[in-house]
């Protein structure tokens, strides 16, 4: 019941019929006028001053029906709902003096109110095709080109999602070449949205001298170029609440990835970013219930992609019991099972990553470590520093680095053991300790790093990591 | 209730303290609240900027040096520093427009304004804002201040030039015509509201005019004292 709630709920509130339509789009004569303009406003939902005209000329685009004004906010006789942000929270509505109700939900982008339109361009846009654009020359594993195979038939049809379950350290975007190839051969516009913002500025000269001849934006916080008005875009996920109806291809990087499951208006942004009629492709190592859910219900295709590029499984958690692990940490010791461990390692060679709950256990067990291993620092999301000392860690300055969550996804280390203290904490779910374990055994040089969770009693996210886990190993021997 | 600055839920911790009060309405959490600084003592005796000492400050003392400007302003009284946290807060009010956001402060704008002048008969004015400004913001965050007080407010005066002053340097701010326009005769000693005192140029602009169309006195009340 509460399911069929929700579903209807979404196809409610995800009810997208006030953009004009791609069909409603085709109709309008394109003016030349505009010409090199229509790339910048087409797919977009701008506010007057986002918008570079003079009043008469704005005027102008208006009155001739080029521009398609929307009321910013609907009001409903249970409440109000942003169309730009998709907010409905009763506390995150506010009015003005005159009365006029506005979101306070996306008032960081500039504020709309009841009074406010946003501006929707309606003549379509055709963008270059370019044939045969990628030109990387590498080869895909076979579990990459099935893979590849299933997400450029996505991109053939449309109105398709695909799910790719990809382990961490599959090599998802070369996955993706073959899929653009074509959409770039038909004039297809695409997205890909990822959550943050280091992975855009990452993935933006990757796909530059995979398609050199296409035009690739990247959009993000501090990016200097917001105009996005190629016909590729990489963007934060933030970045789409500018977008409607935009994009022909919508890949969703990380979709289990917070921010993204929780801020309900960055799953808004991104429903609505995509055309009517695009193809979308989700890219996740470990899936969210409710596209589980959707998988097992056949209602979701899947593709797996169980196999590192590498060829090697993925090495599989160990536990170890250290039940007094904060009785000791009180008396600012660390565990003998934890210290034997670490006397006894098979290979010292490599470099350590220890994950723990808090910023508070993480000071302490890096300044009792730091009488076993000279060499260690420690990072956390509000560490001024943090930037600088992953890369020391990268760069062999440190042998050992100690942190929270933050480094679970994205970072990547060649040669790591990683443990895992306390891993029966809430914090550790079932996602989080299958992207921690998924950053051991990387590089080809060295593909077997241990992984070993000291815990004080098994919980069901570690004991349902190591069967996910398992399952992708056995997955991954049968191709 | 909903913290208006964060968001969070706030949660009514019950303490021995307030176990026998009404619930209060405040619209901040503790935690947002702990991260504010209440103007305290010693600061200057006219403007209020937070000193070393008590007295005049520099700035204060340059004014009350000049005949044309002596006395013009009684005082000012202001409620919060302008930290890192204020600064964040004032600009999602004034410059991106959340104008429910004053309401957090509700409380301890009243109170200050209980403390210092609750025993005379004062007329609020705040200051006003451009034609311009007032179009794209959609209020005038002096009058949202007053509005929270609770006494007389009347808008008796208008601007004929704009906000822009930054450039300038202090003499020529301080003798560029007067950019305010008086709309009424006043008899009342008056309490002008703004929501920052930098200078105290615009306010002393203000309170001559004001003396001059025959206010006994005048006095300032303002949100944030900066510098
Ligand atoms: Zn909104
Ligand atoms: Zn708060
Ligand atoms: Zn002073």
């Amino acid at each position: 019941m509460n399911k069929l709630f929700s579903y209807f709920q979404e196809s409610f509130f995800h009810d997208f019929s006030w953009i004009p339509s791609s069909l409603e789009r085709a109709t309008a004569p394109p003016d030349p006028r505009h010409e090199h303009f229509s790339a910048f406003l087409t797919g977009k939902l701008l506010l007057r001053n986002e918008i570079p005209l003079d009043n008469e000329s704005f005027q102008q685009m208006e009155s001739s029906e080029l521009l398609a004004t929307i009321p910013a906010i609907e009001k409903h006789p249970w409440g109000y709902k942003c169309r730009r942000c998709g907010n409905r929270k009763r506390h995150l509505f506010a009015s003005l003096p005159d009365g006029a109700v506005y979101c306070r939900n996306c008032i960081m982008m500039g504020r709309v109110s009841e009074k406010e339109h946003l501006y929707a361009y309606r003549p379509d846009v055709q963008w270059p095709k370019h044939v045969d654009a990628c030109q990387w020359n590498g080869e895909l594993t076979p579990a990459q080109q099935h893979a590849a195979n299933q997400i450029l038939s996505a991109i053939g049809k449309d109105s398709l999602r695909l799910l790719v379950w990809a382990v961490c350290g599959a090599g998802k975007t070369e996955m993706l070449f073959p899929g653009l190839n074509l959409a770039f051969a038909q004039g297809k516009r695409v997205c890909l949205a990822t959550p943050r913002a280091d992975v855009v500025q990452e993935l933006l000269p990757r796909f530059q001298s995979a398609f050199p001849s296409v035009e690739i934006q990247a959009l993000h916080g501090t990016s200097d170029d917001k105009s996005g008005s190629a016909p590729f875009i990489i963007a934060t996920t933030h970045q789409l609440l500018r977008f409607g109806r935009a994009f022909d291809v919508m890949i969703i990087d990380e979709i289990d990835a917070f921010p993204f499951h929780k801020d309900k208006s960055l799953t808004y942004a991104a429903d609505r970013a995509a055309k009517e009629t695009a193809a979308r492709i989700y890219l996740t190592a470990t899936p969210r219930p409710k596209h589980e859910r959707e998988i097992a219900r056949k209602r979701l295709p899947v593709v797996f992609v169980p196999r590192r590029f590498h060829g090697h499984p993925l090495p599989v958690p160990q536990f170890i019991t250290a039940f007094d692990f904060r009785k000791t940490l009180k008396h600012r010791e660390l565990s003998p099972k934890i210290l034997n461990w670490l006397k006894k390692r098979v290979n010292a060679d490599r470099q350590l990553l220890i994950f723990v709950p808090t910023i508070e256990d993480a000071v302490i067990v890096t300044d009792i470590l730091s009488f076993y291993i000279p060499s260690i620092t420690s990072v956390h999301a509000s560490d001024p520093e943090r930037s600088q000392k992953i890369q020391s860690f990268r760069d062999k300055s440190y042998e050992t680095l100690v942190t929270t969550t933050i480094l679970e996804r994205g970072v990547t280390f060649p040669s790591v053991d990683v443990l895992v203290f306390d891993s029966g904490h809430h914090v550790f779910d079932q996602a989080a300790l299958i992207q921690i374990a998924g950053r051991a055994g990387r590089s080809p040089d060295d593909p077997d790093g241990e992984v070993i969770f000291f815990h004080q009693g098994k919980t069901e996210a570690m004991v349902k990591a190591v069967e996910t886990i398992w399952k992708m190993n056995k997955l991954g021997r049968r191709m | 209730m909903h913290c208006l600055n964060c968001h969070e839920i706030i949660l009514h911790q019950v303490t021995w303290s307030n176990l026998f009060s009404p619930p209060s309405d405040k619209k901040i959490c503790e935690n947002c609240f702990s991260q504010l600084e209440r103007i305290s003592l010693p600061q200057c005796s006219i403007c209020a900027r937070p000193m070393d000492v008590n007295g005049i400050c520099q700035d204060c003392e340059r004014w009350e040096s000049e005949e044309s400007w002596r006395g013009i302003l009684e005082k000012n009284v202001a409620v919060f520093n302008y930290n890192e946290t204020m600064k964040g807060i004032v600009a999602r009010w004034k410059y991106r427009g959340d104008y429910i956001l004053i309401e957090m402060f509700k409380y301890e704008l009243q109170e200050v304004f209980q403390l210092h002048f609750s025993q005379q008969d004062l007329l609020l004015v705040p200051i006003p804002l451009s034609q311009e400004r007032m179009g794209e913001r959609g209020f005038n965050q002096a009058l949202a201040i007053a509005s929270l007080i609770k006494a007389p407010v009347r808008e008796v005066l208008t601007r004929i030039h704009g906000e822009k002053q930054s450039k300038k340097s202090r003499k020529e701010r301080v003798n560029t015509e007067n950019p305010f326009q008086l709309l009424e005769q006043v008899s009342k000693p008056v309490l002008l509201v703004d929501d920052i005192y930098t200078t105290g140029t615009t306010l002393r602009h203000a309170a001559k005019l004001l003396k001059e169309g025959g206010a006994p006195a005048v006095y300032s009340f303002t949100l944030v004292r900066s510098g």
